[in-house]
């Protein structure tokens, strides 16, 4: 049953993250893919917050391993970095690479706290 | 509608992929070997996958193909939060050279497989 709700929450996550993507992605400047930049931060601060409050092994998988797990993605940060050197532009390619690794362990981290605190 | 409908049947498959995987790999060891792996499968797979497709074809057949295993599953399968909160868990429980390696070897790994990827899916669709 957690397994399926899981599922399901995955399913929605991506939903999430593609819908949030069309409707951001014209907003935005197109010199870094700043959509995926906002999704994973954001997934990495629910997440750590998820585990700061301490959330049993239902919740846990259903909403972060499911719903989070789903919503972040890591193949389309990787393929965004090659195509941005792939256009030349190598120092985007590693400003994206790092800047998304850095902000997103740094809002887990404010996530944990946060969770941790409350 | 049908669009975030091919997104969610993919993600909810690619959900489960990476699921059964983790119940596969993971037991008590401390370096998070089943997320480093779905990460860097996954982006070959993407690369490959949006070069097979090229990424500027607008046909309905291809965009519904990237939605379905671009966005949908291969967006579900690999995973963004958890290399964040795994990273930060190993930077806290003092295993710092561990969590460095862990996330800067994920994110390297990450952009190498996809260039191949890329490469990859290039030459097969030539």
């Amino acid at each position: 049953m957690t397994t399926l709700l899981m599922a399901l929450a995955g399913g929605l996550g991506a939903g999430t993250r593609w819908s949030l993507d069309a409707w951001l992605r014209p907003r935005v400047s197109p010199r870094l893919p700043w959509t995926t930049h906002l999704i994973n931060i954001t997934g990495s601060l629910l997440l750590g917050l998820i585990v700061g409050l301490g959330a049993d092994d239902t919740w846990h998988t259903v909403l972060g391993t499911g719903f989070l797990g789903g919503y972040t993605t890591f193949s389309t940060a990787s393929v965004e970095s090659v195509h941005l050197a792939l256009d030349g532009r190598h120092r985007a390619a590693t400003v994206n690479a790092v800047g998304m690794l850095v902000l997103s362990v740094a809002a887990a981290s404010l996530g944990y706290a946060a969770g941790r605190a409350l | 509608m049908r669009s975030f409908a091919l997104v969610a049947i993919g993600g909810a498959a690619g959900t489960l992929s990476r699921h059964g995987i983790a119940e596969a790999l993971d037991s008590d060891r401390l370096f998070p070997l089943s997320t480093f792996l779905v990460n860097v499968t996954g982006s070959f797979a993407l690369g490959a996958l949006l070069a097979v497709l090229l990424v500027r074809d607008h046909s309905a057949p291809a965009n519904r193909l990237r939605l379905l295993l671009g966005a949908g599953f291969l967006g579900g399968y690999t995973t963004y939060s958890a290399l964040a909160v795994e990273t930060d868990t190993l930077l806290r429980g003092d295993h710092v050279v561990l969590g460095l390696t862990y996330a800067v070897g994920s994110v390297v790994a990450g952009v190498v497989a996809a260039y191949a990827g890329v490469a990859a899916g290039r030459a097969v669709a030539r």
